[in-house]
Order: C-alpha cells, then sequence, then structure tokens
C-alpha cells in the first residue's frame, strides 16, 4: 500500500469509528443515568421515546422507555444560551473544549477493534484505523498525557475561583495518577514483547494478562479511574465544594463539549483496559469467525462502562489528602515493585533459572 | 528530510511559536505557545522517521513538564507580565549578539560542509531496535544518566523531608 492509501484508510476508517464511538456516548450518558437511577432504585429518565408493544388487557406496555433521551439532551443543549463570562479570556476559553474532546477522540486511532477479517488489506493483521503502529502504547501515554490542558486551560480561562481550584486539582492529580499508569502500562509491553496493541492482543492467546498480572490490572483500573476524574475521584468538580469545578462557567453546546469529552474518555478507555489486559477482541470462536472479534470487544467495552457506572454509584469521594496519599504512598510504590519482579523473573525464565522446577514440577505430574 | 513543503510549514510553525512564546505579555499564553512548540517538533521527529522519540517528545515534554509549568503559573497568579525593567535592553542587545553568532556558525558550517547534507541513511526505528541500541552501544552514558536522574530524585525527597521537620540540611 502507497502511503496515501494508508492515509485515505485512516480518514474512513477514522470517520466510520468516531461516528460510533460518538453514538455510543450519547448512549453512555443514558447507560449512566438508567444504571444509577436502578441502583438507587428510581426510574431514570423513561419519557422520551419508546416502543410501543400491544397491551394486555388495560395494562400499555412500553419497551425501552427513554432511548431518544440522549437526542433530547443535545437539542436541549443546542437552543440553550451560549455565553461567555465578561472577564473570561475569550481565546483560551473558546479553545478548551476543543483542546478537551480532541484527545478523547483521538486515542481511538490506535484500539484494535476486531482480527484478521478476510476484507482487510494484505499488509495488515488486525481492524484497526491506524493497525500496526509499533509505538501505539507510547501514543496512548501521550494522548492522554496531553488530555489534562482542556480541563486546566477551562479552569483558567473562565476567571473564576471555582474554576480555578478544579482546574489546579485535575493538573495535580493527572500528574500523580498518571505515573502509575505508566508504570502498568508497561506490563502488557513487557509480557508481549511489543508496544503494538495487535500483537498485545494476539499475544493474549493463552490467557489474558488479567489473569498473570492482577495486581498490574488492578492498579491500572484505578488510575484510569483516576485520570478520568470519575467518581469517586471526581475532585475537580466536587458539587459541594466547587459547585462543579472547571466547567462551572460554561453553558450550552460548549458544556456539552466537555460532557462529550469525559463519557467519550470513559468508552476510550474502557477499550484500552480491555485490550490491554482483558484479551481485546479475542474470545471464544474469533479464529474461526473474525466478525466475532467486534462482538467482543463492545462487549468488554460495555462491561468496563457498567463496571465505572458501578463504582460511581457505590463509593463516597476521597479527600484530597487521602487522594494523594493514595496515589503516591500505595499505588506508584506497589506499581513499581510488581514491574521490577516481573522483570526480574522474566530474565531468570529467559536464563533458564526454573528450569530445574519444571522438570520438578513435571516429574512429580507426568 | 521528506518533503520540503511539510519541513517548510512545520519550520514556520515551530519559528512563530517560538517568537509567540518570547512575545506574549501573558505567562499562560507563553506556556500554550510552547506546548505548540513542542508539538510541532514532535511531528519534525514523526516526518525524520524516529515514531518513539516523537511520541517521548510529547508525553514528557507538552504532557508533564508543561503541566507542572502550567500548575505553577495558575498557583502563584503570576500570569501578568510588569512593565518593561531596566534590565530588558540588556537582554535584547545580549539575544540578538547571541542569535547573530549562531547564524553565522550555520552559515560557516554550511560553507564549510558544502551541499552534501544528504539525508539520514533509513536505519530501524522500531522501540526493539532503539532499546537494543542504547543497552547494547551506549550502556554506560544510559546507566549514567539513570543515576544523575535518581540523584535529583532523592535530593527532592530529603529536601521535602527536611522542610517537614523544620531541620535545615
Amino acid at each position: 500500500m502507497t502511503l496515501g492509501q494508508i492515509a485515505l484508510w485512516g480518514l474512513v476508517v477514522g470517520f466510520i469509528m468516531s461516528l460510533v464511538v460518538i453514538t455510543g456516548f450519547a448512549y453512555t450518558t443514558l447507560l449512566e443515568r438508567k444504571v444509577l437511577a436502578r441502583m438507587q432504585a428510581r426510574y431514570g429518565p423513561n419519557r422520551a421515546g419508546y416502543i410501543p408493544l400491544p397491551g394486555r388487557g388495560k395494562q400499555e406496555r412500553k419497551l425501552l422507555k427513554g432511548f431518544m433521551q440522549p437526542a433530547a439532551d443535545a437539542v436541549k443543549l443546542f437552543f440553550k444560551e451560549d455565553n461567555t463570562p465578561a472577564f473570561a479570556d475569550k481565546w483560551v476559553y473558546n479553545l478548551a473544549p476543543m483542546l478537551a474532546v480532541i484527545p478523547a477522540i483521538l486515542v481511538l486511532a490506535v484500539i484494535p477493534w476486531a482480527g484478521d477479517l478476510p476484507w482487510l488489506p494484505e499488509q495488515y493483521d488486525y481492524f484497526a484505523i491506524v493497525p500496526g503502529l509499533n509505538v501505539a502504547v507510547l501514543f496512548i501515554l501521550a494522548v492522554t498525557s496531553i488530555s489534562v490542558y482542556g480541563i486546566v486551560l477551562a479552569g483558567w480561562a473562565s476567571n473564576s475561583k471555582y474554576a480555578v481550584l478544579g482546574g489546579l486539582r485535575a493538573s495535580a492529580q493527572m500528574i500523580s495518577y498518571e505515573l502509575a499508569m505508566s508504570m502498568t502500562i508497561i506490563i502488557p509491553v513487557m509480557l508481549a514483547n511489543s508496544m503494538d496493541l495487535g500483537v498485545i492482543v494476539d499475544a493474549q492467546k493463552g490467557g489474558y494478562y488479567v489473569f498473570l498480572q492482577p495486581i498490574a490490572a488492578i492498579i491500572f483500573c484505578i488510575a484510569v479511574m483516576a485520570e478520568l476524574q470519575r467518581a469517586p475521584f471526581d475532585l475537580l468538580e466536587a458539587e459541594q465544594e466547587l459547585s462543579s469545578g472547571f466547567n462551572v462557567e460554561y453553558g450550552g453546546m460548549r458544556f456539552g463539549m466537555f460532557f462529550m469529552a469525559e463519557y467519550m474518555k470513559m468508552v476510550s478507555f474502557s477499550a484500552i483496559a480491555a485490550t490491554l489486559f482483558f484479551g481485546g477482541y479475542r474470545g471464544p470462536f474469533v479464529d474461526q469467525v473474525p466478525m466475532l472479534g467486534f462482538v467482543y470487544m463492545f462487549g468488554k467495552i460495555f462491561l468496563g462502562l457498567f463496571i465505572m457506572i458501578w463504582i460511581r454509584a457505590t463509593f463516597p469521594r476521597l479527600r484530597y489528602d487521602q487522594l494523594m496519599s493514595f496515589g503516591w504512598k500505595k499505588m506508584l510504590p506497589l506499581a513499581v515493585l510488581n514491574f521490577i519482579v516481573l522483570a526480574v523473573v522474566m530474565v531468570m525464565a529467559e536464563e533458564g533459572a526454573f528450569d530445574a522446577l519444571q522438570q520438578a514440577v513435571l516429574g512429580i505430574f507426568g | 528530510m521528506g518533503n520540503p513543503i511539510v519541513f517548510g510549514l512545520l519550520a514556520v510553525i515551530a519559528i512563530g511559536s517560538a517568537v509567540g512564546m518570547l512575545t506574549s505579555r501573558n505567562a499562560v499564553y507563553s506556556a500554550l505557545f510552547l506546548v505548540l512548540n513542542f508539538a510541532t517538533i514532535g511531528v519534525f521527529y514523526i516526518v525524520l522517521n524516529a515514531p518513539f522519540i516523537a511520541m517521548v517528545q510529547i508525553t514528557v515534554y507538552a504532557g508533564a513538564i508543561m503541566v507542572l509549568f502550567l500548575f505553577v503559573i495558575m498557583l502563584l497568579g503570576a500570569e501578568q507580565l510588569r512593565g518593561v525593567n531596566s534590565e530588558h535592553w540588556f537582554h535584547l542587545g545580549l539575544s540578538i549578539l547571541l542569535a547573530g553568532l549562531l547564524i553565522v556558525a550555520f552559515f560557516i558550517v554550511l560553507v564549510m560542509e558544502g551541499s552534501t547534507t544528504s539525508a539520514a541513511p533509513m536505519i530501524d526505528t522500531s522501540p526493539t531496535a532503539l532499546g537494543l541500541r542504547l543497552f547494547e552501544g551506549y550502556n554506560l552514558p544510559f546507566l549514567v544518566t539513570g543515576v544523575l536522574l535518581l540523584s535529583a530524585t532523592i535530593g527532592v525527597v530529603i529536601f521535602g523531608f527536611s522542610r517537614k521537620r523544620g531541620e535545615n540540611v
């Protein structure tokens, strides 16, 4: 394939996948509201749109109550007044929502969605927007590290004390938890011997890395929750303290873009966690029917989203000093220790230190 | 060096953002221009067939260091620059002199070398090759750099602890 064909592939597939994920984002908001409502013994949004079913007697039956709620929300946000605070910094105030959304979508570029589909071009081993990128894991780290700018700049540009405090908390939290996340993101790279996400997924054929490295997987998931600034780590928009933190001065669709960035990031980080630790598109019979990869991938993303919502409904918010001491004194040392132990064990296994043990075990059982 | 048009465009963005960083009166604007500059240099690395360095450049400089810069600027509320002070003209003169010297040095080098600055040979730039090269060819410098960074980290921790106990070091 020539460079132009690669670019065209990226453009077309990227457009389609972005549209899919943007639709997914809209329904993630509905999922969150519905699941939270069920966990708190409420109904949740149930007025906008339903599928009527033939009634039984006088009872009127409705299916999927409230499935048009995201569309109603979008229309509402578009028609709201979109004002700029008088002393806000106009340029940065307008730039911040875009800087929040772009990294959330950009991460999707390297996620493998399915295995070797029959209609894929020759060179591509798996279906992704940019397949075969040999620095894909670093790409994820780079994009997540710039995703804090949207929030920090929104906080600064609004010229509001609440917003600045939210932005400051966001930057401190992102820096702290990114370290633990980077230390655990290395683990699949070491085990698969590659930074290509497709190779990492392929290497999980024998067993998902969550079973091989449960500590790393758990630390990664906690760090992702902190990176996403979701409950219980949502100190930057703590309603009781900061009213709503960095986005307090935003209204209309510009607020909607922050909302979008948050839920898009939920989707893309679920996809990353699924790829790195939960086998990505792998599952039963995926080698025979490659199209099943999409099903498994979306299923795993859905599971990740559900767990995030579940955690939000369950845990109270951390205090700020608890957040920092948890990140620096517990997660980071544990992640570093895990990394060092794994490195030593891998080198020892390569040098043949466990051969005798293996022989002994085989001698007993075999 | 890839396409000369791409190179020219990137060079214009890089130099423009550097000039913007120096001339803007607002420290947050300066920081944002610097982020743009770092990102452009990252794209330069991609054009030069070094994706690993490009990603590391963006992660470390644009992602970590500039977030810390912004954090400090916002924490201190020091974004507005004060008026021109007396040292300003001295600094301006010195910087013009140094820039002139740099241009002269570039000119001399280019004239001496002639126009044989051919493109770098296509080498394997995958992370595997880079790691092997780093650990086989440059093992000692790599270790020394690591020890240097570690000593800096330990120094920071010691300063933090002594401040906490109210002692002097």
